[in-house]
């Protein structure tokens, strides 16, 4: 199965990664809280809230989520996370983007030597079909392709 | 790394804006201007707007971990910039004075939070208003940072920013960590969504339908997990709460929007016949095909059987209780005193049973000093403080300690358990819930 959407970019990028999926919306700060104060090199989801993404690999996955929530230390935390090189591989929204995982993807591109490609309005079809493991390809101008 | 030299923008900026997003004033505030433009046009802000006063930070600690975070303060630092107005921070994330502490947590915690004293340094010369300037509840008149309706924010803090939107009428995004910063520094910030008429309208409608005045920390929770960060607009709680934004309104509504915050991403919400906006402008404050969602005794019921326990030992005693996430405010800590000396003449017991540290802003404790209400509190046992209970739970040696609280913001993030403050006020007397 091969499958293409197209979303807006919001930090430009190209990548191919296996992806991982929130159908609820996605506690930055939950999610990696403990693996960055663990100082962990992977990475994994530590929000007790999330069944689908509980102690998933983040970091190197395409991350298909619908918004993320939560505490408005999100953008620092993806900041953070960015700068140590934990960040999942690209950040990919079947909604709109809310303003703290913009602020963060934003952050990254602008601060930091580890940009995340992040595409947002990718449409609900996308979260209904991505499905973890899927491989996931991401082009500069929010073409993303799904397979598997 | 981009470069913001010679940036094109789609946003209309003055003259001046754009000389400083091409260099003008250095390379460091090209980078800010660069980083609110690039956050402003992801959402279609037509320009940006001056802020009224002071802003709030959410960062407040300095864990040993965030060293990009020190590296682009120390930038900021180096470039001479400096905040508009002195802003206020969220909590300090240590109290060894007032909050109970092993030697092993206590060294833990000090290696944790080895930059501390270096961050608030940081924040010292970046403009922070003074040295007791830490809390979630700036807005407490106590405190100082309490803005007006219709001003304009650059502030983070889930918490402070859905009340300062919501209850004050007050203009402010949900913006993250040092997007706050960066609109305090440029004294501006984007214009758009909830700084908008059109971005404050409801998209969804909650009637509240319960036989009796709900949790406030539940409903909360119900309406953020529905809703994510659309505006909710309620009905039906006037019923409960009054016509009149009173001290006990106000708590409610802090409590319940700081739920609403962190199980769902809720900036703004409209409280029918009660807050500003609402009372002011009513069923016109909700947009066309608005959604509806009702809660119930049942609908609460299942939000609160939810919430999962994640001790070792679900079964095991409480060992330590924190009361007060947010901050609580002056009256809410004069109910609690009640409460709780209430609470221990209906178990026969004399002080409190569970180590229990309620916490508030430093300028609110100092006031609460004042009052007969204090030596009434410390006489149950109980503690003060102006710690951040989550930064405190960040301890791996706290997080196996069975934790209990009446905040969902801090069951969120952290292991603590779940109860209401019913049921909080019979575990800590020797009761049972």
């Amino acid at each position: 199965m091969k499958k293409t959407f197209v979303g807006r970019p919001v930090v430009p990028g190209e990548v191919t990664a296996p992806c991982v999926v929130s159908h609820g919306g996605f506690n930055t700060l939950a999610s990696f809280q403990k693996s960055l104060l663990a100082k962990s090199k992977n990475a994994v989801c530590g929000d007790q809230n999330n069944a689908d993404l509980y102690n998933k690999p983040l970091t190197g996955q395409a991350l298909c989520l619908p918004q993320t929530i939560g505490s408005t230390t999100g953008g620092l935390v993806l900041h953070t996370a960015c700068s140590m090189g934990v960040a999942p591989a690209a950040m990919l929204f079947s909604e709109p983007i809310d303003s703290l995982a913009a602020a963060g993807a934003i952050l990254a591109d602008v601060w930091t030597e580890h940009s995340m490609p992040t595409v947002d309005n990718l449409g609900q079809d996308f979260l209904d079909t991505v499905k973890d493991g899927m491989t996931i390809t991401v082009a500069a101008d929010g073409t993303v392709t799904v397979e598997g | 790394m981009g470069t913001a030299m010679e940036t094109r923008t789609k946003m209309t900026l003055t003259p001046e804006e754009t000389e400083i997003l091409n260099g003008s004033q250095g390379e460091v505030m090209a980078k800010i201007l660069k980083t609110l433009v690039m956050y402003g046009e992801t959402f279609g802000a037509d320009k940006l707007v001056p802020v009224s006063g002071p802003g709030h930070l959410v960062t407040s600690f300095g864990i040993s971990v965030m060293s990009a975070t020190f590296d682009v303060m120390d930038e900021l630092i180096a470039a001479g910039v400096k905040a508009k107005f002195p802003f206020t921070v969220d909590p300090r994330p240590l109290d060894f004075e007032n909050v109970p502490c092993s030697l092993l947590q206590n060294v833990v915690f000090r290696v944790m939070y080895g930059k501390q004293k270096y961050y608030e340094d940081q924040l010292t010369k970046l403009g922070l208003k003074s040295a007791d300037s830490f809390t979630c509840t700036c807005y407490m008149p106590e405190v100082g940072n309490q803005p007006k309706r219709g001003d304009i924010l650059s502030w983070s803090e889930s918490s402070a920013v859905v009340y300062a939107n919501s209850v004050l009428g007050a203009r402010c995004n949900r913006n993250s960590a040092f997007m706050d910063l960066f609109g305090a520094i440029v004294g501006k910030v984007p214009n758009f969504d909830l700084l908008t008429d059109e971005g404050r309208k409801a998209r969804w409608v909650i009637e509240v339908k319960t036989s009796q005045k709900p949790e406030a920390q539940v409903l909360g929770s119900a309406i953020g997990l529905k809703v994510m960060e659309a505006v909710p607009y309620i009905r039906g709680l006037d019923v409960f709460l009054g016509g009149e934004l009173n001290d006990e309104a106000k708590a409610y509504l802090k409590d319940m929007g700081a739920a609403s915050a962190s199980n769902g991403a809720v900036g703004l919400y409209h409280v029918a016949g009660l807050t500003p906006e609402a009372a002011e402008l009513g069923d016109a404050l909700i947009a066309d095909g608005a959604r509806t969602y009702v809660i119930d005794d049942a609908e609460l019921k299942r939000v609160k059987d939810s919430y999962p326990v994640i001790w070792e030992n679900p079964d095991a005693r409480p060992k330590l209780c924190f009361i007060g996430c947010p901050h609580l405010s002056l009256s809410q800590l004069e109910e609690w005193t009640e409460r709780v000396e209430a609470g221990l003449k209906a178990s026969g017991a004399s002080r409190l049973t569970i180590k229990t540290v309620l916490t508030a802003a430093p300028a609110v404790l100092e006031e609460f000093k004042k009052t007969p209400y204090f030596s009434r509190l410390r006489a149950t046992g109980a503690r003060l403080s102006y710690i951040c209970p989550l930064m405190y739970m960040n301890n791996p040696m706290c997080k196996t300690l069975p934790v209990i609280t009446n905040s969902n913001k801090l069951r969120t993030y952290t292991s603590s358990r779940y109860y209401t403050s019913d049921e909080i006020t019979a575990l800590i007397c020797g009761g049972t819930k």
